[in-house]
């Protein structure tokens, strides 16, 4: 009797735990593994392909999948020490195959020799590009990503990437060197001559 | 019975060396022999010019409008003709470029139409902020908020303080202590507007605080005196505050007067205070009363490599060099020129960079007074600048973060809450430029952030064009498919209706192979008539080259 009331007992306990696993698989169901999501958030959205993967979305895929994590140019190098610290793998220096870490240009249309073939709208993966067939086309400056997909499909070479200027507004105080040449850097402080602003306090 | 005042943590006594510029009165700066007008002198966007080249100008004519919300027009301060709209130095840390307006005086001097004054007491609130936006005022302290936007707190904000910044706590500067000084009344006329405006009488009672440090008796006597023959109901209060680096700074004011802190993030409004630079309530007394935008301000030229410093009204875009040499510049003694002070300025790299509406002070400084930092050392733990660190921050610990560029910890020790104002690197015995470290981190943390929204929405356009382009190829084949549909449907019909013919009867069918088989008869028949005729036509072309050939024959 007492067999068979402990049977029942995890019979009964195996259906509730099973109806309330299948209840959470359909109700709380991923639809999409949020590695992926993260991954992506932490990539530079270009879109330039220089990882040899048709956009970033397919790259992120590709590292969640285990592809190496140094092969986004844009990103750089804050890029891949964030998605080391995100999926807990080493630090590893861009891979020079897929391209070098440089500064941020932006594409520009050379608007006088633009023949107005539209083939560069065709390719901007963030459609930065205004114009139309037979009209000058030229680049939105704030939209474009620099991914520099548009150079290629020219057929007159008007298009060329420009560095993005720094001017006062985005401009920002940079860390401070420290000079370990400099003869004085080595001696302790209470051995160096006293410098005004001492002297103006003991006053 | 004095109010009681309450104490920020830290802080520091630097020599203050207020005297070397209080000894003369404020003067008129000479008309310069041509102004220098950055579009952006404010926080914000900057503004857009709408006078061109060439064009002529009169005292106080708008030449730039506010382009957003958080932008401040710009002014003519003299009349003269514009000359120059392009990049010309700025006084900025960077020493980069911006994009300037360029006056040339013609020395009359002549006003434009004035805006109307407005009696106060009766004016909305709503009509006295357009004027203060119209008149292009922006905090004169140094950070150059715009005026407009800062007394316009959120409905949910009650406002039942406002507080009067005066300490002026930085060394050297003197211009709202000369300012107070002389022109109390109308600092105290601009309070009062102020309090018009963000307090109205139904939400009694309030206060208004000013705020200043008894280093300056003469200033509070001043306004103790205009504040004296005030009766309404609006109490305005001096309030002598210690003397103490950086109690000038807002939160650090609003917790010596009132006790509260502002909450991590938040603004003074959330706590129902609104906080105004002194210099500010005087432009906003003449924005008001006298209808004058902000084209002038009152800054301090000190520093011991000048041999007359003083306190000098100047026009806004007046070159620096003009004005150092007015004030006698010993070249041979300058060895580093300050815009600000000395604990929260920047070196100036230009001299032709032009006074702005935030310029409180230009310091001109001898090696003695600024001497050149001493190298920096390891930190030895000491925690000084714990115990100077005003906004109770640990700058060790962001210095270790900011150093090694953990931003992520940085900011999890609260970096956005350090006011940069270098009392910890004043005390700093290892001559650590610790405040230099978290401007740097923060910089680096903003453009982080900036780049962060950007490939979001980078991401978004991608995404959007990607689901266009699937969009696109889906009706394309949506399209293609409904015509292979059409033409399959077509297909059947025809031989749906050639199987019916099969099926009605033998005699259609006859008569339709009959019709087919007179057809190709006919056809034939034209076939050989064709070829008949051209056999024919080719006999008689035959005949007719044969008479032709004989004739010749006869004539020869």
């Amino acid at each position: 009797m007492s067999v068979l009331s402990a049977i029942l007992i995890l019979l009964a306990l195996a259906l509730v735990f099973g109806a309330v696993l299948g209840f959470a698989a359909i109700h709380f169901r991923v639809e999409e593994d949020p590695i992926v999501d993260q991954i992506d958030n932490l990539l530079p959205q270009t879109q330039c392909g220089q990882c040899g993967h048709p956009g970033c979305r397919p790259y992120a895929e590709a590292i969640a999948n285990g592809e190496a994590i140094n092969k986004c140019p844009p990103g750089g190098e804050t890029t891949i020490h964030a998605l080391a610290d995100l999926l807990g793998r080493d630090f590893v220096p861009l891979d020079a195959e897929h391209g070098e870490e440089q500064a941020k240009t932006v594409a520009y249309i050379r608007e006088d020799e633009c023949i107005g073939c539209t083939k560069c709208i065709q390719a901007c993966p963030v459609d930065a590009i205004l114009g139309a067939a037979k009209l000058m086309h030229t680049v939105i400056v704030d939209e474009c990503t620099g991914c520099d997909l548009c150079v290629e499909p020219c057929p007159v070479d008007c298009i060329e990437m420009v560095p993005l200027e720094k001017t006062a507004k985005d401009w920002y105080w940079q860390i401070p060197v420290v000079d370990m040449q400099d003869p004085q850097a080595d001696i302790i402080a209470t051995d160096r001559p006293k410098n005004a602003t001492d002297k103006d306090e003991a006053a | 019975m004095r109010r009681k005042v309450w104490n920020f943590h830290g802080g520091i006594h630097p020599p203050e060396n207020k005297q070397i510029s209080t000894q003369t009165p404020i003067e008129k700066a000479p008309m310069p022999s041509r102004l220098i007008l950055p579009l952006q002198q404010h926080a914000g966007q900057p503004a857009n010019p709408i006078v061109e080249v060439g064009d002529s100008v009169l005292k106080g004519q708008l030449i730039a409008e506010p382009s957003g919300y958080v932008s401040a027009a710009v002014h003519a301060p003299t009349s003269g003709i514009v000359t120059e709209i392009g990049q010309r130095n700025i006084p900025h840390p960077s020493g980069l470029t911006g994009l300037c307006m360029v006056i040339e005086p013609d020395n009359q001097d002549k006003w434009g139409d004035r805006l109307t004054a407005i009696d106060y007491e009766k004016a909305e609130p709503a009509e006295l902020l357009q004027r203060i936006r119209d008149a292009g005022i922006t905090g004169l302290g140094g950070a150059g908020f715009p005026t407009s936007v800062k007394l316009n707190p959120s409905a949910e904000n009650t406002i039942v303080t406002l507080i009067i910044n005066a300490a002026e706590c930085e060394p050297y500067i003197t211009a709202d202590d000369m300012l107070m000084r002389e022109k109390a009344e109308e600092v105290i006329k601009g309070i009062q507007i102020i309090a018009h405006m963000l307090m109205p009488v139904e939400c009694l009672p309030v206060e208004c605080l000013i705020g200043v440090e008894d280093n300056k008796p003469e200033a509070i006597a001043a306004l103790e005196k205009a504040t004296q023959q005030l009766d309404t109901e609006r109490q305005i209060k001096v309030v002598a505050i210690p003397t103490k680096y950086p109690s000038g700074g807002e939160k650090q004011l609003i917790q010596i007067l009132t006790g509260k802190e502002v909450p991590n993030g938040g603004i003074p409004a959330d706590i129902g205070i609104v906080c105004q630079n002194v210099g500010t309530t005087s432009a906003v007394y003449r924005a008001v009363v006298l209808g004058e935008p902000l084209i002038s301000r009152i800054t301090t030229l000190t520093g011991k490599a000048l041999v007359a410093p003083k306190n000098l009204e100047v026009l806004l875009g007046t070159p620096l060099n003009e004005l150092l040499n007015y004030c006698g510049l010993l070249d041979s003694k300058l060895n580093r020129l300050i815009m600000g002070g000395p604990m929260m300025g920047y070196t100036l790299t230009d001299l032709d960079a032009p006074i702005i509406k935030s310029t409180n002070c230009i310091l001109a400084a001898t090696e003695e007074e600024i001497p050149a930092p001493a190298p920096e050392q390891a930190c030895i733990r000491c925690g000084m600048c714990a115990e100077a660190c005003p906004a109770s921050l640990l700058p060790q610990q962001l210095l270790w973060y900011s150093k090694t560029k953990d931003f992520d910890k940085a900011l999890k020790y609260n970096l956005l809450d350090c006011i940069e104002c270098g009392a910890c690197s004043y005390v700093c015995p290892s001559n650590i430029p610790l405040v230099q470290y978290y401007r740097f981190a923060k910089g680096e943390i903003r453009a982080l952030e900036h780049e962060h929204t950007k490939s979001e929405h980078a991401r978004q356009r991608f995404e959007s064009r990607q689901q266009r382009l699937d969009a696109e190829a889906a009706e394309k084949e949506a399209k293609r498919q409904a015509r292979a549909k059409a033409a399959a449907e077509k297909q059947e019909k025809k031989l749906a209706a050639e199987t019916k013919k099969g099926a009605s009867g033998e005699a259609i069918e006859n008569n339709a192979a009959d019709a087919k088989a007179a057809v190709i008869q006919a056809a034939l028949a034209r076939v050989q008539a064709k070829k008949e005729k051209q056999a024919s036509a080719v006999k008689v072309e035959a005949t007719i080259a044969e008479s032709i050939s004989s004739n010749s024959d006869k004539g020869e």
